[in-house]
C-alpha cells in the first residue's frame, strides 16, 4: 500500500485516497469552440508515460481535497505532491517526455 | 509407542513433560518442545506423506518451513481442520490429532501409487498435451479426472469459528529473521534508540543458533549468548519481539505483512484469544535476515523416506534430541554436512560413510571428521537408494564406477546453501548472480531495506554477527538515529565452509531424480521441457510445474535452474530466475480477512424506519449497502400478490413508502445557481424559491450519470437529491469540478443523505392524510401545486415538504431530521388508517414508476445513454451556453437516428412477463447470431392495467412505435408491440388527486 503525502494533511495510506487521472488537463473555457477531434482529444487522450507522471489524487476519506502528484509509474514512488492550480514543478518534467 | 530414537540428554525439549498425540490414528508419545516431525522421528516414523502426482511415499526432508513432503492435516473439531501444514512447523501439544495427505486407503498402501507405475505416461506437460479437444470431453472426462486427482488436502465444511485479529504497526527498523544476523541487527538498532520489531516464523527466536551446540559467541556457548541477547531485547522498551510470526509479504513503500500464530500450539486455546493476528507493519527501514536454505542432492530415488537434508538432521539431534536413524550415510557437496556428521556422531549415531562428491575437500571440518574416525570417501557421489518405504541401502559411485550398496537406515544429503532472497525479491529488488557462490543474491534495492547474513550470501557465524550488526546500525542511522553504531559479537566456530552443487549429481541418472518433491518434478522432466523447446525458466517452470507448489520451490528452484542450464548449455544468469511472490509460506484466509467478516466486511445501512418495517413484516432487499423494504406481505402472500395489492392501494387510496435512501446534497452559496447550471443539463436560474425540478446530470462524455428532484430552498440554497447508489459519485464529481475547474465559484457542498428521513406519501388521499399533521404550510392544490417545496412542521417536527410524485399520483415526500423519522412515519401511518394507508416497498415503487414510463438511472440507462435516448430532451436547458456533457451531445454520433431509445413493450398475451435483459430482434427465424436491435430494461405485471408492461432501449425506437418485434427465448420467440413508454394516465390528470 502506497503512502501519499496530502499537501493539506501530510502522509497518509493509499486507502484514504482516490485516483483522479492525469493532471493539468484543463476543461476548455469555451467547449463549443472546439471541433469534434479537439473535444475528443480533451475527453479521452492521455499520455500514459513510462516514468514520471503528473496525476490527480483526492484525499477522499480525509480532507476531501483534490491535489496533484508526480509519481514514477515504473517504481510507483511519488516524487512530489502539490496543490491544485500550482504548476508542475520543473524538476519533475525531465524524465517524462 | 514411546520415542526409542530420543537422545538421553540435550536439546531444547522437556523430556519430563510427556505429550500424547495421534498420527493416522496411531497414538504416539512426544515431549514438550517437539514439533510433529521431531516427535514422529523420535518414534522412528519417517514416512509422513505421499507425493501429489505419483503418490510416492515420502519422509520428512527438512526441519523448517521449506519442508516439501511432510504435509499433514490437523484436526481439532469438525470446523477446525487445517490441511497442508508442514510437520516440522507444527508444534506438538497434548491431544494433537494429525493425518497424512494424498493417500488412500492408507499411507503405507496407497492405490494412487499406480500413477507412479504409469509415470512414463505422465511426463512434463502431460496435461497440456492430453486434455485439449474435443470440448465436450472436458466436462465429461477430463475435468472429473483432474478434480479427483488434484487438490492438496481437504477443507473443513463448516464456517471457521475462530477469531482473527488485525493490527497496524509502525517502527523505525523491522528485522525479519532472528538468527545470528537478525539478533545482531536488532541489538544494534535498538541500542541507537530506534523502535524495532524483530519477527521470526519459528516458535523460538534464534534461528540457526538454536541448533548450534559447538560454537561460542563472546566467550559463551552460542545458545547462552542468544538467551542473554534476547533478554536484553525483551527488556528494551522500544523493541517488540514477535516469535511465531512469518513475514509473508513485502508490499509497496515498506509495508510488510506479518502473520502471527497465537493459539495453534495450544492444547486448549483460551476463548478470548484470536487464533492468528495479521500485522501490517509500516517500517522506515527493513533488515532482511532470512538466512539460507539447504539444497537436496538430485539423484534417482532421492525422495525415499529416510533421506533428509544434513543440516536438518543436525537440528533434530541438537535442538529436539532426536536421532534420525541408527545407521547413517552422509552424501555431500559442501563442508557444512561435515558439521552435521560430527554432531550426530557425538550424539551416538553411527555414521557409516561420509561421501563427498568433491575430489579433494579440505579444511578444519574435514580434518575434524577424519579425527573422529568417520569413514570418509571423497570424489564419491550418491547415485541411488533402495528399500521400499524406508531407505535400506544407497549406491555410491566414484569416477563412474559403482560400489557395493551401502547398508543404512538414513541418508543425509547436502548440495550446499541457497540464500533466501524471497522477501528481497518481493520488494522488487533486483537479484544478482554471484559466480563465486553460484547463487542469486540481492542486488539493486528498490525499497528502503537491506539484507544481512546468509540471505545475502554472507555465510558463517562470525560474519553473520558482524553483517547483522552493521545492517542494524545502518538501518537505524537511515531512520534518523545518528548515534547508531555496530558492535558485533565475536564468534569461535560456526565457520562457513565451502562447496555446493546445482543440478544432477555427477554420474547419476535423471530418471526419478526428484527436484521438486511437492510437485513430483524430476531432472528428466526439465530435460524433456528443454527438448520440447522451452528456453526461459519461466516457461520451463510452467510446463513442468517445478517450483509451483505451496513451498514455491524453496528446496528445488536452484537445482531446477542447474539442470536447465546444463540442458540448454547456457550459463545460469542467462537462463534467468523465476519470480518470488507473496506469501512466503501459506497464510490462512482467516488471517487475511482478520476482522473483516460479516457486518464488518459488508456493513448494512438501515434507514430510521427500518425497525418499523421489520416489525410490520417487510421482506428486505439489498440495494448497495442499504437494506430496503422490498414488499410487505400479508399472511401468506407471495411477492406478486403483495405487490399487486400494494400497487392497487396506492392508485385507489394512498400508500406510504420509505425513500430515506435517496442521496441528498445541500448546495449552498452565492454561486449555487450558476454551479447547478453548469453541473446539470437543466436550467436553474429561473427556478423560483419554493419550486422543484427533476434534474439530470451527465458526465462530460454526454451520457446520463444520475437524476433526482432538486428543490430551491432559497436563492442561494438547493436541496439536491440523487439516486440511492449515486450520492457519493455525484458529490465526488461536483467536488471535482468545483475544486479543480471552477475554484472561483463560491459554493459549498454537504452530503446530507443520512440527515434526512424521507417518507413518500402517494395516492389520491395523500393530502387528506398529511393535512391534519402539517403546520405552517398551506398544502392545498392551489397553494402547493405539483413540484413545490416548503419548510414547516409536521407532527410537531421541522420538515422540508416536497410535493413530488414518482408514482404519477398526488404525492408528497416528507423530509424530517433522521432521528424523528420513525415517529413521523408512525404519525402519518396513524393518520392514514381511515383511508386504509398501505405501506409499500421498492418493488411496488418500481411497478408504479414503470407504469408511468419513468426511468431508473442504471436500469434503463447503462452509461451509454444520452438524455435524448432516455426521452429526456425536454429537460435540457436549451439557452444554456455550456454544461457538463453539452459539447459531447453535439457530436454527430450522439444524434444518430439509430441510437437506442426508450420505448414501451406490450406482449400479445397479457400474462406474459418478459425477462429483463432479453434481446429484441426483427424476425425470430434469422440465422444465429441474430441482429440485435435492443433489450428489455424493465418488466412487470401491472395489476392496475391488468396486463404486463415492459420498458426497452431500442435502436431507432421512437420511429418503431406501432410496429412489432420479437423477443427470442429458449421456449420460442415472443411477439411484442412497440408502444409509447407511458402506460398509465398519459395526460397526468391524476397528479392532483
Ligand atoms: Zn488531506
Amino acid at each position: 500500500m502506497l503512502i501519499i503525502d496530502c499537501p493539506y494533511c501530510g502522509k497518509r495510506p493509499e486507502i484514504e485516497f482516490s485516483y483522479g487521472g492525469e493532471a493539468h488537463i484543463a476543461r476548455p473555457l469555451d467547449p463549443a469552440a472546439l471541433n469534434d477531434e479537439e473535444w475528443a482529444a480533451f475527453l479521452y487522450a492521455r499520455t500514459n508515460p513510462k516514468g514520471l507522471h503528473a496525476e490527480r489524487w483526492r484525499h477522499a476519506r480525509g480532507c476531501g481535497r483534490f491535489f496533484n502528484a508526480v509519481r514514477d509509474t515504473v517504481s510507483d514512488f511519488f516524487v512530489t505532491t502539490y496543490k491544485t492550480g500550482e504548476a508542475r514543478p520543473d524538476a519533475t518534467k525531465k524524465a517524462s517526455a | 509407542m514411546t520415542g526409542q530414537f530420543r537422545t538421553a540428554k540435550g536439546g531444547r525439549i522437556d523430556r519430563a513433560q510427556k505429550l500424547l498425540f495421534s498420527f493416522d490414528d496411531v497414538v504416539y508419545e512426544g515431549v514438550q518442545g517437539d514439533t510433529l516431525a521431531s516427535a514422529l522421528l523420535a518414534n522412528g516414523v519417517h514416512l509422513m506423506g505421499r507425493s501429489y502426482k505419483y503418490h510416492r511415499p515420502r519422509g520428512v526432508l527438512s526441519a523448517g518451513s521449506d519442508e516439501p513432503n511432510a504435509l499433514v492435516g490437523l484436526y481439532r473439531d469438525k470446523a477446525r481442520y487445517t490441511p497442508n501444514l508442514r510437520a516440522p512447523c507444527v508444534e506438538l501439544y497434548n491431544g494433537l490429532m494429525a493425518d497424512s495427505q494424498n493417500r488412500w486407503p492408507s499411507l503405507r498402501w496407497d492405490i494412487g501409487i499406480i500413477n507412479d507405475a504409469l509415470s512414463p505416461l505422465l511426463p512434463a506437460g502431460f496435461y497440456y498435451k492430453t486434455f485439449k479437444w474435443p470440448a465436450f470431453a472436458w466436462k465429461k472426462y477430463y475435468e472429473p479426472f483432474i478434480r479427483a486427482a488434484a487438490g492438496l488436502g481437504r477443507s473443513p465444511t463448516l464456517a471457521d469459528p475462530d477469531r482473527y485479529d488485525n493490527r497496524w504497526a509502525h517502527c523505525d527498523v523491522l528485522v525479519v529473521g532472528s538468527g545470528p544476523a537478525g539478533v545482531s541487527a536488532a541489538l544494534a538498532a535498538a541500542e541507537s534508540g530506534a523502535r524495532v520489531i524483530l519477527c521470526d516464523e519459528q516458535a523460538e527466536l534464534g534461528g540457526s543458533l538454536l541448533s548450534d551446540v559447538q560454537a561460542n559467541i563472546d566467550d559463551q556457548p552460542a545458545q547462552a549468548w542468544l538467551a542473554g541477547a534476547l533478554a536484553t531485547l525483551a527488556r528494551h522498551p522500544r523493541v517488540q519481539l514477535l516469535p511465531r510470526t512469518t513475514a509473508f509479504g513485502y508490499f509497496a513503500h515498506n509495508m510488510v505483512g506479518l502473520s502471527e500464530r497465537i493459539t495453534d500450539h495450544m492444547a486448549e486455546p483460551a476463548a478470548h484469544l484470536p487464533r492468528e493476528r495479521l500485522w501490517q507493519v509500516r517500517a522506515t527501514e527493513v533488515v532482511i535476515a532470512a538466512g539460507a536454505l539447504e539444497r537436496p542432492l538430485v539423484f534417482p530415488h532421492n525422495d525415499r523416506p529416510g533421506v533428509m537434508l544434513a543440516d536438518s538432521a543436525r537440528t533434530y539431534v541438537n535442538r529436539y534430541g532426536v536421532k534420525p536413524g541408527n545407521l547413517v550415510v552422509v552424501a555431500t557437496a559442501h563442508d557444512s554436512a561435515y558439521r552435521a556428521a560430527l554432531d550426530l556422531h557425538a550424539a551416538g549415531v553411527k555414521i557409516v560413510t561420509l561421501a563427498d562428491q568433491r575430489p579433494s575437500p579440505s579444511g578444519p571440518l574435514i580434518d575434524a571428521v577424519r579425527d573422529a574416525g568417520i569413514p570418509l570417501r571423497v570424489g564419491t557421489s550418491v547415485t541411488g537408494t533402495g528399500g521400499g518405504t524406508r531407505v535400506r541401502w544407497v549406491s555410491l559411485s566414484s569416477n563412474g564406477v559403482s560400489s557395493e550398496p551401502v547398508v543404512c537406515d538414513t541418508l543425509l544429503m547436502s548440495g550446499g546453501w541457497t540464500p533466501s532472497v524471497h522477501l528481497f525479491s518481493q520488494s522488487r529488488g533486483r537479484l544478482r548472480f554471484d559466480e563465486a557462490l553460484q547463487a542469486y543474491v540481492p542486488g539493486q534495492s528498490v525499497e528502503r531495506e537491506r539484507s544481512a547474513g546468509a540471505c545475502r550470501g554472507v555465510f558463517g557465524l562470525a560474519a553473520a554477527l558482524q553483517d547483522g550488526a552493521q545492517a542494524g546500525a545502518a538501518a537505524a542511522k537511515a531512520a534518523g538515529y545518528a548515534s547508531a553504531r555496530a558492535n558485533p559479537a565475536s564468534a569461535v566456530g560456526g565457520e562457513a565452509g565451502t562447496g555446493g552443487w546445482l543440478g544432477l549429481v555427477p554420474g547419476a541418472s535423471p530418471v526419478k531424480a526428484f527436484l521438486d518433491f511437492q510437485n513430483d518434478v524430476t531432472a528428466k522432466d526439465i530435460k524433456l521441457a528443454v527438448r520440447e523447446g522451452m528456453r526461459s525458466i519461466e516457461h520451463i517452470k510452467r510446463y513442468t510445474t517445478t517450483g509451483m507448489a505451496t513451498d514455491q520451490g524453496k528446496t528445488s528452484n536452484m537445482n531446477a535452474l542447474g539442470v536447465a542450464s546444463g540442458a540448454l548449455d547456457t550459463p545460469i544468469p542467462q537462463v534467468g530466475h523465476t519470480t518470488f511472490r507473496m506469501p512466503y509460506t501459506p497464510v490462512t484466509f482467516g488471517a487475511f480477512a482478520a476482522l473483516s467478516r460479516d457486518g464488518l466486511f459488508d456493513p448494512a445501512r438501515q434507514t430510521p424506519m427500518h425497525d418499523w418495517a421489520a416489525e410490520n413484516g417487510a421482506v428486505f432487499e439489498d440495494v448497495g449497502l442499504w437494506k430496503r423494504a422490498h414488499y410487505f406481505p400479508k399472511s401468506s402472500e407471495d411477492l406478486h400478490k403483495a405487490v399487486d395489492r400494494e400497487c392497487v392501494a396506492v392508485r385507489q387510496s394512498v400508500g406510504i413508502f420509505d425513500a430515506s435512501t435517496l442521496g441528498k446534497i445541500e448546495v449552498v452559496g452565492p454561486d449555487a445557481a450558476e454551479f447547478m447550471n453548469r453541473m446539470y443539463i437543466n436550467a436553474w436560474t429561473k427556478l423560483g424559491v419554493g419550486k422543484c425540478r427533476y434534474g439530470i446530470m451527465c458526465r462530460e462524455d454526454g451520457f446520463v450519470m444520475d437524476d433526482g428532484v432538486v428543490g430551491r430552498m432559497a436563492a442561494d440554497r438547493f436541496h439536491v437529491t440523487t439516486t440511492t447508489g449515486g450520492a457519493p459519485r455525484v458529490l465526488a464529481l461536483m467536488e471535482d469540478y468545483l475544486q479543480t475547474e471552477w475554484p472561483d465559484l463560491d459554493v459549498w457542498l454537504t452530503s446530507t443523505t443520512e440527515q434526512w428521513a424521507v417518507i413518500a406519501v402517494q395516492g389520491p388521499r395523500a393530502r387528506d392524510v398529511l393535512a391534519p399533521l402539517v403546520e405552517g404550510i398551506d398544502i392545498s392544490a392551489k397553494a402547493f401545486p405539483h413540484m413545490s417545496v416548503a419548510e414547516g412542521r409536521i407532527a410537531g417536527v421541522p420538515t422540508r415538504l416536497f410535493r413530488v410524485s414518482f408514482s404519477g399520483e398526488l404525492g408528497f415526500e416528507v423530509n424530517v431530521p433522521a432521528d424523528y423519522g420513525r415517529a413521523v412515519w408512525e404519525a402519518i401511518y396513524a393518520s392514514g388508517q381511515q383511508y386504509g394507508i398501505t405501506p409499500y416497498g421498492t418493488e411496488t415503487m418500481h411497478v408504479l414508476r414503470a407504469e408511468k414510463g419513468f426511468i431508473i438511472v442504471g436500469q434503463e440507462t447503462d452509461g451509454t445513454a444520452t438524455p435524448d435516448d432516455a426521452g429526456l430532451t425536454w429537460a435540457i436547458g436549451k439557452a444554456k451556453k455550456d454544461f457538463v456533457g453539452k459539447r459531447s451531445l453535439d457530436r454527430a454520433s450522439m444524434k444518430g437516428a439509430d441510437r437506442k431509445q426508450l420505448v414501451g413493450l406490450l406482449t400479445e398475451n397479457p400474462a406474459t412477463v418478459l425477462e429483463e435483459g432479453a434481446q429484441l430482434v426483427a424476425g425470430p427465424k434469422q440465422p444465429v447470431p441474430m441482429t440485435l436491435l435492443g433489450h428489455v430494461t424493465s418488466s412487470y405485471h401491472s395489476a392496475n392495467l391488468g396486463h404486463s408492461i415492459a420498458l426497452a432501449m431500442l435502436s431507432g425506437g421512437r420511429a418503431r412505435i406501432g410496429t412489432s418485434l420479437f423477443v427470442p427465448m429458449p421456449q420460442g420467440a415472443i411477439k411484442v408491440k412497440i408502444v409509447d413508454p407511458v402506460f398509465y394516465d398519459r395526460e397526468g390528470a391524476r397528479l392532483d388527486g
